[in-house]
Parts: structure tokens; C-alpha cells; sequence
């Protein structure tokens, strides 16, 4: 075996084996599962109390297709909009107001839901159920074809296809702008987060190697270079293998917890997605807002995303782990490290501000421009990503970054060749630039 | 047969010259002392010889060939201020470094084997570094150093921090490497052991070296002409010999002497056989120790 896979092998095998990696690397799935299954549930619990929701029915056509469930009650009401609006509040003697001005065969917008503060989107969705359901029925009667209804409730299992296509046009991409900040942030910060985590791994093992003096030993067996590029190659394994395992086990408990979750469901619920058009998911009966994010995510091209995720993180990674470790071989102890690492942290922190307000205008020049600079290029162009970003950009942004890498590691090298050997000498700034001429 | 040839080397840090025109010559399957002060240059020296870094001038060479780091897979290096991974285990830990240097697994492992047996330490091998005491931890070391079985041993202060049964059987190890055919530098402030073991040194002081050649031969040089004499009743001093002291001592007199008189100690002898009956007669040598002091001493 080469010395320097060895390196990687040692720097790799006992980062992973300790409990600390192990735990964290099982226990962050759970955690993030856990806080998202939290917000549906809390999401999805049902006030006991019944909400009363008026209705003005101008046509008198739908009396018997508003049907009052546990959590709802329609109470149908022959007053002016204004009089009624008046006792649509919270306190008042309605929770919302629907009002139907036409027939919604002829005219399906004829139908609005009116309320002081925003509808749930399970009031929502029950009202619009039960009337897309009775129209349906309607319409189906209205051609006179006998069985018909059961012939569309089976063909309705075989248009999957249909439904996907449709999820990605008109009123779905609302739906994913929201989702594709939502995992342009995460993926941003992902890698905020390994790249500091993960430079600070290296930079601490530099230091560790240094104070117990094994570096001596070690580079009078291996060239120095060698020695520092074993230890950033070997961390970023544990970076990618972290991450690995964080998608698979996520994936996993996402589909137990899925699983368990649709058990729980009444069967009121799962007629009422039916009835909502939303089968892209059909044998999953889960809740309306889980039933949508998934719909939404079929919307987005995570292999894209995931590829060029570990693409930005190793080019990020390297570029601040070569500096991490230059800084590490040049101080004496871990305390020292502050002076130094604090001007390489701050392009890093100025990077997560910089993607933050990116996501409000993904295509403005402090978007585009801090996916350019490679200091802040791997998190900015994270959320840029699901925004759908020219491919002439990514490219570019790439090619600056690799070579940025390879000027920072050159550099970090000759500092590092020096650094390691130096011990009882505060450094400065001026003398690390010395260096680099050694 | 010389193994390492230094010559004139000089390494220049940006205002401090480490070393100023070093030269010297390590015969093969001997034992080498490279002494001086603090911040002399010993270690800077070797590690130019391990090739960790490079001379600004001045040539290292092997066997008589200009030294290139593969060379460095013959040299077992053990630095003064050692160190391993501390949440390492033990056993990992020194088939990792012999590997480093070179060596198959199988290799290390079967080697590893036997010195653990040999040091008695096998019951340490799933232990984690920072388990070991200090001493232990050394031991350790001292094996992986020694491990790859390198042609040249560097090793830098190799006693300090054992206790005197380790350092006995250390200094047994070092003798036996050597019998073996390995040629060993020592780097140390223990006097005492350089007399006990090394047959050349070089006094390296303010980056030059100050002293240089066989013990025995800078002994002798730096002799004083001093004599322990022992004997039955005192003795007097006279034009032949100066009597620094004399004291009685387990019903005999013990006297420091300084010859005046030239020729050999036969001689010398002759005249102080006159005064009493002899016990014991003694030159008395200078130690490393006095010879360093002297010599390092502004």
C-alpha cells in the first residue's frame, strides 16, 4: 500500500470508529425526521372545538353536499355577505364563510372561502373535496354511460403518469419556489456546516500531530506535503460518509415513519384525497400536507442537486481544509489557533449571509457573484441550485474553484513544510508569507 | 568502512545560522555521540540527515553516495520530545508506523510479535496510548523505531524518562542492535552514558563543532595529570609530585596527586613506591562531563 493511502486509511478508520462520529451520524437522521414529523403532526392535530363555517349558497344546489364532520359544521345562511362577514372572526360565531354565487358545474369559480385570518388547508381541502367530488359525480351521471363511475375509480389508479405531469405545471410550482428555498437553505447551510466542522477537524489534528511530536517521526517517513494531503483527503471521507449516511438513513426512517403515519390515518381523510386528485401516492394515505410535500419534491431533481452538493462540498472543503491545515502547523497549541483562523472563518460566515439573501433573488449579482468567488461560492450556489442556475455558471464557478483549491493547497503546503517543525515561536502574519518563499 | 559522511553543511534560518560548516564521519557498526547544548544544532542537524529538511550547502552521503530521502527508509529516527497518537491503540499504532516505513503488514506484525514478547509488553497491544505511563509509552516507541531493522539509528536523548531497570535494558538493546551491524548516533546530555557507549563524539556548540574524535583519545587529551593513589600510610609530596589531598579512609590513605614529572605513569609510579606500600593506583581521567563543561564554557 502507498504511504499516503495509509495515511488516508489511519486519518479515515479512527475518525469513524469513534463513538462520537457514530452516534452523531445516527442520531442526526432521527433528529431531523423526528423535528419534521413534529411539525406535520402538530400540523395535523384537530382542534376539539367545532368550527362553524357559514355558508351563502345563492344556487341552494349543495345543502346536501356540505356535510358537517367532527371538526367542521356548516351552518347555511340566508344574509347579506357583509352582515355575515362582520361575525367571521375568531370570536365570533363562524370560523369562515364560504360563498357559492353560481352553479360550479357551469362556473367552478364561483365558489370562494372567505375568513378573518388564513383558512387551514384542511378546511380548505374538505370543502373543496366534498364539492370536486359531487360535481364529479355530477358530470359523470350527466353522460349516462352506465358504470362509469367505476370505470374512472379504477382508471384512476393507472394515471399516475398523468398526475406527475401535471404536479409540474400551473398551480404545483407555487408549491416547490417554497420547497426549493427550503432545500437550497438546507444544502447551503449542510455545507456551511461540514466545511467548518470538518476544516476544524484538520486543523486540530494538525495541531495534535505537532504538540505530541509525531510529526517528526512520521515525516521522517513521508514527505510533509504527503502527510497533510493523507489527513485532508482521509476527513473529507468522513465528511462524504457522514453525509451518505445521513441520505440513506433519512430516506429510510422517512418511509417507516410514512408508513406508520398512514396507518394512523382515518378513513375520512384518505377519501377525502381521493376526492382531491392528489393520488400521485395512492397506496401512502397520508396527511394533506405530507401528501403535497411529496408531490412538490417529485417536482425537484435531487441527483442533480446531490451530485453537485459533493461536488461544492469536496471543492469547498478542500480550498478552507488546505488553509485549516496551514494554520494548524503553525501554531503551538489549540489556543492558538483563534489569531489565525479567525480571517479564514470569516469569508465562510460572510458566505452563509451572503446565501440567505440570495434565496430572496437567486438571480441578482450578489447571488451570481458570490457563486463566482470560491470563498463563498460552494454554500451561495446551494441555494441558487433548485432555481435552476445556467449550466454555463455552474461551470465557470467550478473551474474558479478548482483552481483555487489547487493555488490554496500549494500554498498551504509550503506553509505546512515549515510550520510543523517550528515550536516555541509566536507567528506572525509577515513570517507565514516568509514562508512561502522557503 | 564509513556509513555517514557529513560535509561542511550549512543550514541558515532567516536570521540564525543553525549550522556553520558541520563535517563528520560515522564509522559503520559503531556508536556515535552527538553532543551540546541546548540549541546548538543537534537537531537541526538530524534532520538533515533524515532529510526532513535540506542543507543550504554542504553534502550528506550514505555509503559514500550523496544521501536522497529513500535512503531515509534505512534510518530509524527516535525524536527527543516523542510522541504517539494518544487514542490510538498500541498495537495499530506500531503496525501503522512500521508500514510508514516500509514495511509488508505481515512483515510488522511478525516483527512486532517478537519484540513485544521480547520487551515483555504483548498485554499492551489492544491498550490505548494514553493508557501507558510514560515509560511505557517509550518502549513502545523505541521498538517502532527500531522495528524496520534500519542500517542507521538516530536516537535523540533515548533514556530520559525510563527508570534504571529500562534504561539498563535499553542500553542492552542499543549494544546488541549494534553487535548486530547497525551503526547508531545518540544525541544526549548524559555524559555518563556516552563514556559507557559511544566510541566517537562531536561537541556541536553555537552551530559548529567545537570537539570532535574517539572518547578515549579526547580523554586522555584532556588529561590532568591527576592519580588516585591508595595506600597503607601517607605520603608526601614532593618535587616529583604535588599532593592535592589526602584523606583516611577505611584504614587507608586516599590521595589526590599531580605529577610534575614527565615520562610515563611507571615512573611516577617508582616514586611513590619509595615512600609507602601501594593499594591502588589510578590516572584520573577526565569525565565527558568536566570536558563538555570546559569546553562549552565561555
Amino acid at each position: 500500500m502507498s504511504k499516503i493511502s495509509l495515511i488516508i486509511k489511519r486519518e479515515y478508520t479512527t475518525r469513524v470508529m469513534k463513538k462520537s462520529f457514530i452516534l452523531l451520524t445516527l442520531l442526526t437522521p432521527l433528529l431531523f425526521v423526528g423535528m419534521i414529523s413534529l411539525i406535520v403532526w402538530l400540523g395535523g392535530i384537530k382542534d376539539d372545538k367545532v368550527k362553524t363555517i357559514a355558508v351563502i349558497d345563492k344556487t341552494h344546489l349543495y345543502e346536501k353536499v356540505l356535510k358537517s364532520n367532527e371538526s367542521y359544521s356548516f351552518q347555511f345562511v340566508d344574509a347579506p355577505v357583509e352582515v355575515i362577514k362582520k361575525q367571521t372572526n375568531d370570536n365570533g360565531k363562524f370560523t369562515a364563510l364560504l360563498y357559492i354565487t353560481d352553479n360550479l358545474i357551469d362556473n367552478p369559480e364561483a365558489a370562494s372561502l372567505y375568513s378573518e385570518k388564513q383558512v387551514n388547508m384542511e378546511l380548505k381541502s374538505y370543502i373543496a373535496g366534498l364539492l370536486n367530488k359531487f360535481i364529479e359525480e355530477q358530470k359523470l351521471a350527466s353522460y349516462n354511460i352506465p358504470n362509469l363511475k367505476e370505470m374512472v375509480e379504477k382508471s384512476k389508479t393507472e394515471i399516475d403518469l398523468k398526475t406527475i405531469k401535471w404536479g409540474e405545471n400551473g398551480k404545483e410550482k407555487q408549491g416547490s419556489a417554497e420547497l426549493a428555498l427550503i432545500i437550497g437553505m438546507i444544502s447551503a447551510f449542510t455545507i456551511y456546516m461540514f466545511i467548518v466542522i470538518y476544516g476544524a477537524q484538520v486543523m486540530n489534528g494538525v495541531v495534535q500531530e505537532k504538540t505530541n511530536r509525531i510529526v517528526e517521526v512520521i515525516i521522517s517517513s513521508v514527505k510533509p506535503f504527503e502527510l497533510m494531503m493523507g489527513k485532508i483527503i482521509g476527513i473529507a471521507l468522513v465528511g462524504l460518509t457522514q453525509f451518505l449516511m445521513w441520505v440513506i438513513l433519512t430516506g429510510v426512517i422517512f418511509s417507516v415513519v410514512g408508513a406508520i403515519l398512514g396507518a394512523n390515518l382515518d378513513v375520512n381523510a384518505m377519501k377525502q384525497m381521493g376526492q382531491m386528485g392528489m393520488q400521485s401516492v395512492p397506496a401512502n394515505a397520508m396527511p394533506p400536507e405530507v401528501q403535497s410535500l411529496f408531490t412538490a419534491l417529485n417536482g425537484v431533481d435531487f441527483a442533480q442537486i446531490m451530485i453537485l452538493f459533493i461536488v461544492y462540498f469536496l471543492g469547498g472543503y478542500l480550498l478552507y481544509a488546505s488553509l485549516f491545515a496551514a494554520v494548524g502547523s503553525a501554531v503551538d497549541n489549540e489556543t492558538d489557533t483563534q489569531q489565525f483562523s479567525l480571517p479564514i472563518m470569516l469569508p465562510i460566515i460572510f458566505a452563509i449571509y451572503a446565501a440567505i439573501y440570495s434565496a430572496q433573488n437567486p438571480d441578482g449579482p450578489l447571488a451570481f457573484w458570490c457563486s463566482m468567488i470560491p470563498f463563498t461560492s460552494p454554500v451561495v450556489m446551494m441555494v441558487r441550485l433548485p432555481f435552476d442556475v445556467p449550466l454555463w455558471q455552474i461551470g465557470l464557478s467550478l473551474t474558479i474553484l478548482i483552481l483555487s483549491f489547487v493555488g490554496t493547497t500549494w500554498m498551504a503546503g509550503k506553509i505546512y513544510r515549515t510550520g510543523i517543525l517550528m515550536y516555541g515561536k509566536k507567528v506572525s502574519w509577515k513570517e507565514l508569507l516568509k514562508w512561502l518563499r522557503y | 568502512m564509513i556509513l555517514l559522511e557529513i560535509e561542511n553543511v550549512v543550514k541558515q534560518f532567516a536570521e540564525h545560522r543553525a549550522l556553520d560548516g558541520v563535517s563528520l564521519t560515522v564509522p559503520e557498526n559503531t556508536i556515535y555521540g552527538l553532543l551540546g547544548p541546548n540549541g546548538a544544532g543537534k537537531t537541526t542537524l538530524i534532520r538533515i540527515i533524515n532529510c526532513i529538511t535540506a542543507p543550504d550547502s554542504g553534502e550528506v552521503r550514505m555509503n559514500g553516495k550523496r544521501m536522497t530521502p529513500d535512503d531515509v527508509q534505512h534510518i530509524g529516527y527516535l525524536p527527543e520530545e516523542r510522541g504517539l497518537y494518544k487514542k490510538m491503540k498500541v498495537g495499530e499504532q506500531a503496525l501503522y508506523l512500521a508500514q510508514l516505513k516500509g514495511m509488508t503488514r505481515h512483515d510488522a506484525q511478525k516483527a512486532l510479535k517478537y519484540w513485544f514478547e521480547k520487551f515483555e509488553i504483548d498485554a499492551w497491544w489492544n491498550k490505548k496510548v494514553e493508557e501507558l505511563s510514560k515509560g511505557m509509552a517509550q518502549k513502545v516507541q523505541f521498538i517502532t523505531t527500531i522495528l524496520h531493522e534500519p542500517k542507521l539509528l538516530i536516537f535523540d536523548e533515548p533514556f530520559s524518562g525510563f527508570d534504571p531497570v529500562n534504561t539498563d535494558l535499553i542500553k542492552r538493546e542499543i549494544l546488541e542492535l549494534r553487535d548486530k551491524g547497525a551503526t547508531i548516533i545518540f544525541s544526549t546530555h548524559n555524559m555518563e552514558t556516552v563514556e559507557d557507549l559511544c566510541e566517537n563524539i562531536s561537541l556541536v556548540h553555537m552551530s559548529k563543532i567545537v570537539l570532535q574524535g574517539n572518547v578515549s583519545e579526547i580523554r586522555a587529551s584532556h588529561a590532568t595529570n591527576t592519580y588516585v593513589v591508595r595506600s597503607q600510610s601517607p605520603i608526601l609530596g614532593n618535587e616529583n609530585f604535588e599532593l592535592l589531598s589526602q584523606i583516611s579512609k577505611n584504614g587507608m590513605m586516599e590521595s589526590t596527586i599531580r605529577r610534575q614529572l614527565s615520562g610515563g605513569n611507571n615512573l611516577l609510579l617508582n616514586e611513590i613506591i619509595k615512600q609507602t606500600e601501594i593499594l591502588s593506583f589510578e590516572e584520573l581521567l577526565p569525565s565527558m562531563n568536566d570536558i563538555f563543561i570546559k569546553t562549552v564554557k565561555p
